[in-house]
């Protein structure tokens, strides 16, 4: 395999996939009930149907099949891309998920950018200022928000630039507008990793010998900093742009509740709920692909910056 | 005598609250906050309130139900006589009312619809125990259409006036059952058309024009006066209540007990109305355990201080139960002196019954331990709170109630399996026949009662007539039967509550305590 890292890079990525399906539907079938009992349970006082039209039901949606042929039936149709049929709101599987992208897309893409921003510069310029109070401000930034929890932060937001100061919608997807207080809420614990690591990286760079020969040969503090230090820096930070992203998107569950908007978060947690197994699959398979991509693309971006690097699996163990 | 009182008492759906002066004016959009995305908008397959009170807007019924008396009056059907025995019924529907395709509502539609739904099986998860015993409907002219049942069904006058037996053109049963549930060729007769469905966002209804067949129980006659409603999901409930203090809403449902205060003089309305049908209640497996002695269940009754868990854990909105069914129910009976807080009655009964305290408090007798479980979900969010407190009174006298949260799924699948010794629930229905429906023996027999038991036979005699007069003391025989043998214990009624800007004018309740927005309008901006 050693001469097609991209051939085994997609075998990797279907063997992923494969086993993302496979556990969700063990863990989906290991649950007690099912999506047509949680649907019948969710009328008040419980199922005022015979046992016989609820059988009838349940067949229709292939629940009283062995446990592998419903398995087989799943995953021979989702090879096509077909998902099936939710049994909680009778669309298509496939159509809600896809439909549900965008809006968390969105948010989660604002957020991003806000948290590399806010805390990528929250971390250079923590190392970069002589001044010492300002440094030790600056640092102690990351820790408290990676400690603020999301649901609390997204509360106060809506309860001051909406409800209060009136500048922004407290709900819906709809309009730049919407996206604003959501995404905040999201970067601020995203930034505050991205910012904790990446200080703390150019702490380490700044205090290695390399600095000091670059010093003497007389290259400015703002040259050593972002010219030698940051680049070096940058490499741990990136690959934690890859997990973080993922991060957003599992976030997105609280920030699409608060803030009243469609996305994946929701479509997740009520699918999950319901134990409405077509759209659970569908929400997995789709996030391992997100992650089978975006962490090939931070393999692809690593040598580009450290050009040691030719694809992270060619690395001998011994350099 | 108490129910016209009671309704009186909260009859915001009357509008009679101070800004609600001056003529109502049509166009505008209703901005209505809604607490719970609604899976599936089809009126004849939802059961949830946030679904109902979409779907309720969308299509005309039968008859309608008078929210004050609970007498079933005209709506498509202007009049109808009922066979003796109660199991067929024939509508003679009023002339000129259309499908929004522009088909018209006639006896061949109605047969049409109620096939469709008696098709849906399960699906209809309130119509299929409505028509458990539908036969089949027959077309007698185009205005007139008479449907046939199997038994008695008198509880059927009641559900004609229901949405989940609201009626749906022909064009919309050629789509699928999933495909309605989206709004597609969700065709009524209605006051609003479907217009769009996000899911987890909104949906919006537009006023149908030319409507001219409302119900004469609503406070105008002809087109709607709102031109959208806008229904928005919004599940956090702090969320909801400061958008609407914030005008980004008109009116919202599902007004948390907490958030209450916030809404009250100040230009704000908080309209309530007490669902009818079966409070919520612990429901006795008289099969199981210590709940198989009569003596013990009554003293849980009395055991149980219902006053104390409106006042404390929820608030003065809702009332106390006073029977096993809602006082917003017709043929409710006040059993208020039967279900008085007794804490000393309920101890001597244990006491003479042979249960004595042990070192922990709770009492045994024969080394079994005065103790059950009682199986909840989390439909209702206070839930958790009120068996809590239920907990601590019931230790007072010496019971040890053990209160088990699970997901909707597991609640149903133990209930089924019968597998329990107290059941949480309520169920919305103005038809005293929903106690049929949940003690029967020949229903769902919640109680596991056997065939020779004192209530069967009432339960039966008030099925069999439509006649209020010949029905009322059966089915008063049944609350009474169910509160003095505890199959039951009736705790609070679930009431729906309101909050609404002052911008929102007669946002009301139609009698199965759902939202009725044709008479609805904004002002303002």
């Amino acid at each position: 395999m050693k001469g097609f890292p991209l051939l085994r890079r997609i075998l990797q990525a279907v063997v992923v996939l494969w086993a993302a399906f496979t556990l969700s539907f063990i863990i989906l079938y290991l649950l007690p009930g099912d999506a047509v009992l949680t649907k019948l349970g969710s009328a008040e006082g419980g199922p005022s149907a015979s046992p016989e039209q609820i059988a009838a039901l349940r067949a229709e949606y292939g629940l009283n099949d062995p446990v592998i042929v419903q398995y087989g039936k799943h995953l021979l149709a989702a090879l096509h891309g077909d998902f099936g049929t939710s049994v909680a709101t009778g669309d298509d599987a496939t159509h809600q998920v896809l439909t549900a992208l965008p809006p968390t897309l969105a948010v989660s893409g604002l957020a991003l950018v806000l948290a590399i921003v806010f805390g990528g510069g929250i971390a250079v310029l923590g190392t970069f200022t002589r001044t010492r109070w300002v440094s030790q401000l600056l640092l102690s930034l990351p820790p408290l928000g990676t400690s603020l929890p999301t649901f609390w932060v997204g509360l106060l937001l809506i309860q001051l630039f909406s409800f209060q100061l009136r500048l922004f919608p407290a709900l819906g997807s709809t309009g730049f507008a919407s996206l604003v207080l959501p995404a905040i809420t999201l970067a601020l614990p995203t930034g505050a990793i991205i910012g904790q690591v990446l200080a703390k990286s150019l702490q380490t760079q700044l205090a290695e010998p390399y600095i000091e020969v670059v010093r003497a040969k007389g290259a400015s503090r703002r040259r050593v900093h972002f010219g030698h230090a940051l680049r070096n820096a940058g490499l741990p930070a990136l690959t934690l742009v890859g997990v973080v992203a993922g991060n957003l998107l599992a976030g997105s569950v609280v920030t699409e509740t608060v803030f009243s908007r469609d996305g994946l978060g929701r479509v997740t947690a009520s699918a999950v709920t319901a134990q409405d197994v077509p759209v659970v699959q569908a929400v997995i398979v789709l996030a391992a692909f997100f992650f089978v991509v975006l962490n090939l693309v931070v393999d692809l971006v690593y040598p580009l910056l450290d050009p040691r690097v030719s694809v992270r699996k060619e690395v001998p163990a011994h350099v | 005598m108490a129910l016209p009182l009671l309704l009186a008492a909260c009859g915001t759906a009357g509008g009679a609250s101070p800004q609600d002066a001056g003529p109502p004016r049509p166009g505008g959009t209703l901005r209505l906050g809604i607490s719970s995305n609604p899976d599936c908008i089809d009126p004849q397959q939802v059961s949830t309130n946030a679904s109902v009170n979409v779907g309720r807007q969308l299509v005309d019924s039968l008859t309608d139900q008078d929210p004050k008396t609970g007498a079933i009056t005209p709506w498509l059907a202007d009049r109808w006589t009922v066979s003796p025995d109660s199991t067929s019924f024939t509508f003679h529907l009023r002339s000129g009312a259309t499908f929004s395709d522009g088909s018209p509502v006639d006896a061949a539609a109605v047969k049409t619809s109620f096939d469709g739904i008696k098709a849906l099986g399960a699906k209809a998860l309130l119509g299929s125990s409505y028509l458990a015993a539908y036969r089949g409907a027959t077309v007698v002219d185009p205005a007139t259409v008479r449907l046939d049942f199997s038994q008695p069904s008198a509880q059927f006058l009641q559900a004609s006036s229901t949405m989940s037996l609201g009626v749906l053109a022909p064009a919309a049963f050629k789509h699928t059952a999933e495909q309605r549930c989206q709004g597609t060729g969700l065709i009524g007769s209605g006051p609003f058309v479907f217009t769009s469905l996000k899911p987890n966002q909104n949906i919006v209804l537009s006023k149908r024009t030319g409507y001219h067949w409302g119900s004469p129980l609503w406070r105008h006659q002809g087109e709607a006066y709102v031109d959208k409603i806008d229904f928005r999901v919004v599940p956090e409930p702090g969320v909801r209540s400061g958008s609407l203090t914030s005008g980004q809403l008109d009116a919202i449902t599902d007004v948390q007990p907490v958030d209450e205060p916030q809404f009250s003089g100040n230009g704000f309305t908080e309209p309530v109305r007490p669902n009818p049908g079966i409070v919520f209640n612990l429901h006795a497996n008289v099969t199981r355990g210590v709940l198989t002695d009569e003596k013990v269940r009554q003293a849980v009754s009395k055991g149980v201080n219902r006053p104390e868990v409106t006042s404390t854990v929820l608030t003065p909105n809702y009332k106390p139960a006073t029977s096993i069914l809602g006082s917003a129910t017709p043929l409710y009976t006040d059993l208020s002196k039967e279900l008085a807080y007794d804490p000393s009655g309920a101890q001597a009964l244990l006491q003479s019954d042979g249960w004595v305290p042990g070192p922990d408090g709770i009492r045994t007798k024969n080394g079994q331990r005065l103790s059950a479980s009682v199986l909840f979900s989390a439909v209702f969010n206070q839930n958790q709170s009120v068996l809590e407190l239920l907990q601590q009174q019931l230790r007072k006298i010496g019971f040890d109630l053990k209160i088990e949260l699970h997901t909707n799924a597991e609640v149903t699948r133990l209930q089924q399996a019968g597998d329990y010794d107290f059941l949480w629930y309520n169920v919305t229905r103005a038809d005293p026949d929903i106690l049929r429906q949940q003690f029967s023996t020949k229903t769902n027999n919640r109680s596991k009662l056997p065939a020779d038991n004192p209530l069967d036979a009432s339960l039966t005699e008030q099925s069999a007539t439509v006649d209020a007069a010949k029905r009322k003391p059966a089915a008063e025989k049944a609350q009474r039967t169910i509160v003095e043998q505890a199959y039951s214990i009736p705790v609070f009624e679930l009431t729906q509550v309101l909050g609404v800007g002052p911008n929102a004018h007669d946002v009301g309740f139609e009698a199965s305590s759902r939202l009725q927005l044709f008479d609805a309008w904004v002002s303002g901006s």
